[in-house]
């Protein structure tokens, strides 16, 4: 089965995650743009950071056989300073329009402050005039108050719900997010977020519509094979294989794929373009998988 | 407008909708009459999204023309979106050099991988081409192989502008990366034995891994080759499989000294195919196999 992880922090990871996450069947990735686990103090750390997201990262991943997407945005945590918060935002126009970016995000609250609220919806108005796609981060805590106020504000700047992911949904925010018409997306991370088997219920719950599944993966103790383990667990659990499908890949490829930055043959189509972009002086390589296959070519070191 | 807008504008009128060309246009006349620097950005990175990534199809006469316009310039692998992106490049106000230089350093540390291989490989169309030699060195600097190549390969940029050391850096890393050689412009005007030293020192440091090395590495060496390399030379040309000795054997032509030619004459097959002007480096790239691991 294949799959895609459609919100994983690669920053964070090693090259040999990626190899381990192409043999699980991972095909695809999204990076959204987040906090580094400290705040940084100057706009040029955040103008380096997007530039990874949209550069080094995305190619590291294309070396392994793994599409990288990413999303561009200023979160919650950072936008309460303030000076610094305006500075991020005159350079997002500058990293909105590349390839591969699929939505503005991760956008939303933390402690929805007044600032956090003022720079969501400064960032809500330039997914609108750039007709892009929205990723929400809800909040730790208060969340379910948070995720609600995020989506009045999508609505209130014209945002239809169906261009819109709400993310780290639990079992008390995802009949509201399901019920106006949004993507419900579920974060597999230990003690924080939810769990694999937690998971599993929710799919029997709810099905497969508009569910999506995602790793959250980063610094953190966290798993950058959550999703196809998630996937496996509710096989074995009798969840039928095209709800699995549907939750671990399908459906992130429908929603992030609104805007054509992502689409199935960037990674079923090996002419596609980005393995033009990887000639080696001429097309010799065409079609061909990147050289090291698995975790066995890897471990001998000649 | 001058020569190279006039083909890329010729190229893409037959490979692109018109819609999608108006589009560029009209982004052309905006940024050429002085719009905000953000005009320039979104539309750079958007072209793909308008104009599509499909490759030019170019003839034989369009490549010819490039190479009138400017010799070396060889876009035969260039796509509609690098050459819209080109055009837009070209679009920028350059009357004040520095300005010019400074926004381009702007467009260079925020560029994506797509946009810096359109970046490297338009440097030899752009205005004050001596303007950019610290970013042509910085561009082989890169990791990424695809934009290493976009400054290394067939780009005449590096022969007529980078310094020795640089360009002799660019070369043991088009090696050491597993690039073709012979797309390299200008290699053999550019040989000197500095870099044959550096060269047959890396083929050592092969040697001493168990690991072969691309025979293309002698086409800069012959030349300069002193009696430790004919003695590399002669090793090859013992032990190695036939395309690393008929390159061991193009080397050793290619020396003036005598030694060189007592060594290819215990050879009279390699050597009479080179006098006839049957092996030669350019059949040797065409033939052999100048993607060495
Ligand atoms: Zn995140």
């Amino acid at each position: 089965m294949m799959f895609i992880d459609p919100h994983i922090h690669m920053c964070s990871r090693t090259t040999y995650d990626y190899l381990v996450m192409r043999e699980y069947g991972i095909v695809a990735v999204i990076e959204p743009a987040f906090w580094l686990g400290q705040p940084r103090t100057n706009a040029g750390t955040f103008k380096d950071y997007f530039s990874s997201l949209v550069g080094w990262e995305r190619f590291r991943a294309s070396q392994f056989g793994i599409q990288h997407y990413c999303t561009i945005g200023l979160n919650p945590k950072e936008a309460n300073n303030e000076a610094l918060a305006e500075e991020v935002i005159e350079l997002l126009p500058l990293y909105a329009c590349k390839e591969g970016v699929v939505a503005i995000g991760e956008i939303g609250y933390d402690d929805m402050t007044e600032a956090e609220d003022k720079y969501f919806c400064q960032q809500l108005a330039l997914a609108k005039e750039l007709d892009m796609l929205v990723l929400i981060h809800t909040p730790h805590r208060n969340k379910k108050a948070g995720a609600s106020r995020s989506m009045d504000r999508c609505i209130e700047y014209g945002l239809d719900p169906s261009q819109v992911i709400i993310d780290h949904n639990n079992e008390e925010t995802v009949e509201e997010v399901l019920a106006r018409g949004f993507w419900a997306a579920f974060t597999i991370y230990p003690q924080t977020k939810m769990g694999n088997a937690r998971m599993v219920e929710v799919v029997r719950k709810y099905g497969r519509d508009r569910i999506i599944v995602d790793s959250s993966a980063d610094w953190g103790i966290s798993d950058p094979l959550a999703v196809p383990k998630t996937a496996q667990l509710m096989l074995d659990r009798g969840i039928p294989e095209e709800h699995v499908r549907a939750v671990c890949y399908e459906n992130a490829l429908a929603a992030y794929s609104q805007t054509g930055q992502m689409q199935a043959s960037d990674w079923l189509n090996p002419q596609s373009v980005d393995q033009r972009q990887l000639f080696n002086g001429n097309s010799v390589l065409r079609g061909q998988e990147p050289g090291i296959k698995s975790v066995s070519d890897y471990v001998l070191i000649e | 407008m001058n020569k190279v807008n006039k083909l890329l504008h010729h190229w893409l009128l037959k490979s692109v909708s018109e819609k999608a060309f108006a589009w560029l246009e009209q982004k052309q006349a905006q940024i050429a009459s002085g719009a905000a620097e953000r005009v320039f950005f979104t539309a750079f990175s958007a072209v793909p999204r308008y104009l599509g990534k499909q490759d030019l199809q170019l003839t034989f006469d369009d490549l010819e023309a490039a190479q009138d316009v400017i010799p070396g310039w060889y876009p035969d692998h260039w796509s509609v979106d690098q050459a819209g992106r080109t055009l837009l490049l070209l679009a920028l106000p350059y009357d004040d050099a520095e300005g010019y230089v400074r926004s381009l350093d702007k467009f260079f540390s925020t560029a994506d991988m797509g946009e810096l291989v359109v970046l490297y490989q338009s440097l030899p169309l752009l205005p004050h081409p001596e303007l950019h030699r610290h970013r042509a060195a910085e561009g082989i600097r890169s990791n990424m192989s695809n934009v290493f190549q976009a400054i290394a390969l067939r780009n005449p940029y590096p022969a007529d502008y980078l310094d020795n050391a640089a360009w002799n850096q660019m070369v043991l890393k088009a090696v050491f990366v597993g690039s073709p050689l012979h797309l390299i412009w200008g290699l053999d005007r550019r040989a000197n034995p500095e870099l044959a030293r550096m060269l047959a020192d890396y083929a050592h440091e092969r040697w001493a891994a168990k690991r072969s090395v691309t025979p293309e590495l002698w086409r800069t060496v012959g030349r300069f080759a002193d009696s430790a390399i004919i003695t590399d030379l002669e090793k090859v040309l013992a032990n190695g499989d036939i395309h690393e000795q008929e390159a061991a054997a193009l080397a050793c032509a290619e020396s003036p000294l005598p030694q060189a030619q007592a060594l290819l004459s215990r050879y009279p097959d390699l050597q009479s195919s080179i006098q006839k002007g049957n092996l030669t480096w350019n059949s040797f790239s065409r033939d052999g196999l100048f993607v060495y691991k």
